[in-house]
């Protein structure tokens, strides 16, 4: 199959994740966890030959293909991608920037439905990952461990008796496991609550990242929480530390910031989120900063009730495809970035006042 | 080198594992090393710097950090400093190899040093064999480009016979470690 019509199919499509729906949907956008697995018999990535890391990807690319219920699998060489189709899948979330910025044999293996990705020659030669749609990590896990322990039935992964999985960061070392919760949380940054809820997590062992912009203004509210350490608990300990303590209690928070503004101010918060869609639906250019900004107002408001009409996984979807490279593959073409602001623009328009929300997004 | 904050000779070289920006690589006097590390205990990364800084103030000195940066990895040659300059291992065996001077860095970072999680199912290959493992693919790949074909065979059929040994994957498993690498590679050796 041509790999180009193939991201163009792929553009149009949007993941399970996106769904806007699972529990707690309208704070918590995804649950993610992800595994570091490194091979018994091949050095870490850094000291790896040009000649191992071809090895170890087409060694581990013929191991998952042999897998039973996986034959649906997309398997994706990102050294030959054209740097657009990278950046595609870095905004889709199915790689890292890391992996995408990288040199050398590397590849990403992905199931139609975006929920499963792994990743082959990051910094460790394996990084299993698996998306979820609202807060939702049993389930994530449950579906992680399965296909842990198929790939371990194939491939001898580096343990220590002692110190767990072996991976090229100490950081890493136990488990491998990194789960991660996005959440939107509008409400506690327009009431400047944001900080002082960060900081009362920074003892318990998490950590709290901007998940666009990276100290941009417009970071569209979103923020990611994670775990900090990997070993020495274990993998349903760190499940419950981010999912059953942590995130509950900022959602918690979020709620109250928003009952605190609709009661207070429900004519200013809805004015607000009126110009926020009524800029995002009548603009002729805009940025993608600028989006996010408006995007993330507007979701609120769908959550609030202020605005109807809008499916929430409408407004999911756009925060993705209104990136600079969904734009261009939905368009069919390389775009420079002023002709990228009218593009998203129109496609802004056709999507909000289209208004009925499910709609297939293309 | 100097430092990047003073005249003095840059002693310590550390990288900041950031993400999502990447590592971020600092050349500092011992003086301000300190100054830069107690200042990033506040970062909300968990990283290999915050370790360090603890063990520096734990008072490691100078010399010591000397020494150990000397210590290279008989696996894949990584030396000890060049972990403290990347943050990123070499190689399985250098838990086995750097493991007195890992475990204070583990503590500092997860304040646990046994791992209590998951575990493979079948037994793990002991941190000697996937020593000699990494050891013999290297040796391979040397005999392949000498074009000594015959060797490299023989070490192909030692690893081959090593991974089975120690995978032993079950009887229903349809990915079995027979089918593996070593058939691809001898394809393009031909
Ligand atoms: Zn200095
Ligand atoms: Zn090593």
């Amino acid at each position: 199959m041509n790999q180009e019509t193939d991201f163009t199919s792929l553009a149009k499509s949007s993941g399970e994740w996106l769904r806007g729906t699972g529990p707690e949907s309208d704070i918590v956008i995804s649950s993610r966890i992800r595994l570091a697995r490194n091979l018994a018999d091949f050095p870490f990535i850094r000291r790896c030959t040009d000649e191992d890391r071809d090895n170890i990807e087409r060694s581990v690319r013929a191991r998952m293909e042999a897998m039973e219920d996986w034959k649906e699998i997309r398997y994706i060489d990102i050294e030959e991608l054209a740097e657009v189709d990278r950046q595609f899948l870095v905004e889709r979330q199915l790689i890292s920037r890391e992996i995408a910025e990288a040199d050398g044999s590397r590849a990403v293996a992905i199931d139609p439905g975006e929920q499963y990705s792994v990743m082959i020659n990051e910094e460790d030669h394996l990084r299993i990952q698996v998306m979820q749609s609202g807060l939702d990590l049993q389930t994530a896990w449950a579906r992680i461990d399965a296909l842990d322990d198929k790939l371990e039935g194939s491939i001898l992964y580096a343990f220590h008796e002692k110190y767990g999985y072996l991976t090229a960061c100490p950081t890493n070392v136990g488990t491998g496991l990194r789960v991660s919760v996005m959440l939107h949380l509008p409400a506690l940054v327009i009431t400047r609550q944001i900080e002082k809820v960060f900081r009362s997590m920074q003892r318990i062992n998490v950590t709290v990242r901007g998940l666009y912009g990276e100290g941009s203004q417009y970071s569209g509210d979103f923020y990611q929480v994670s775990n900090q350490v990997t070993l020495g608990h274990s993998e349903q300990s760190l499940l419950a530390l981010v999912g059953d303590e942590v995130v509950p209690q900022i959602i918690q928070y979020e709620r109250k910031a928003r009952a605190f503004l609709i009661e207070q101010n429900q004519q200013d918060l809805h004015d607000d989120v009126s110009r926020a869609m009524g800029i995002l639906s009548t603009a002729k250019k805009i940025s993608s900063e600028e989006t996010m900004h408006y995007l993330s107002k507007v979701r609120m408001g769908v959550n609030l009730g202020l605005i109807g009409d809008v499916a929430l996984a409408t407004i999911n979807k756009l925060f993705i495809h209104t990136q600079p490279a969904h734009l261009q593959k939905l368009h069919g073409r390389v775009l420079g970035s002023s002709d990228r602001n009218v593009q998203r623009a129109t496609y802004l328009q056709r999507h909000l006042l289209g208004g009925h929300g499910q709609g297939e997004l293309n | 080198m100097k430092c990047q904050y003073c005249e003095k000779p840059a002693t310590f070289h550390i990288t900041e594992l950031t993400e999502p920006a990447g590592p971020k690589i600092m050349h500092l006097c011992e003086e301000h090393a300190r100054g830069f590390l107690q200042k990033e205990s506040d970062s909300p990364v968990a990283s290999v710097t915050n370790a360090l800084a603890k063990q520096l103030q734990l008072g490691q000195s100078k010399k010591e950090l000397a020494e150990l940066d000397q210590k290279e990895c008989p696996v894949c040659g990584i030396s000890f400093f060049e972990f403290r300059n990347t943050g990123r291992l070499g190689c399985p065996y250098d838990y086995s190899f750097f493991e007195t001077d890992l475990i204070p860095l583990l503590t500092n970072i997860h304040d646990a040093i046994e791992h209590v999680g998951k575990r493979p199912r079948r037994l793990a290959a002991s941190a000697d064999s996937q020593a000699e493992m990494i050891q013999l693919r290297r040796e391979m790949e040397e005999a392949v480009e000498l074009e000594n074909y015959e060797r490299a065979s023989e070490i192909r059929d030692e690893l081959k016979r090593m991974e089975r040994e120690l995978s032993r994957p079950a009887a229903d498993d349809p990915a079995s470690a027979d089918e593996d690498l070593s058939s691809r590679e001898g394809e393009n050796q031909s």
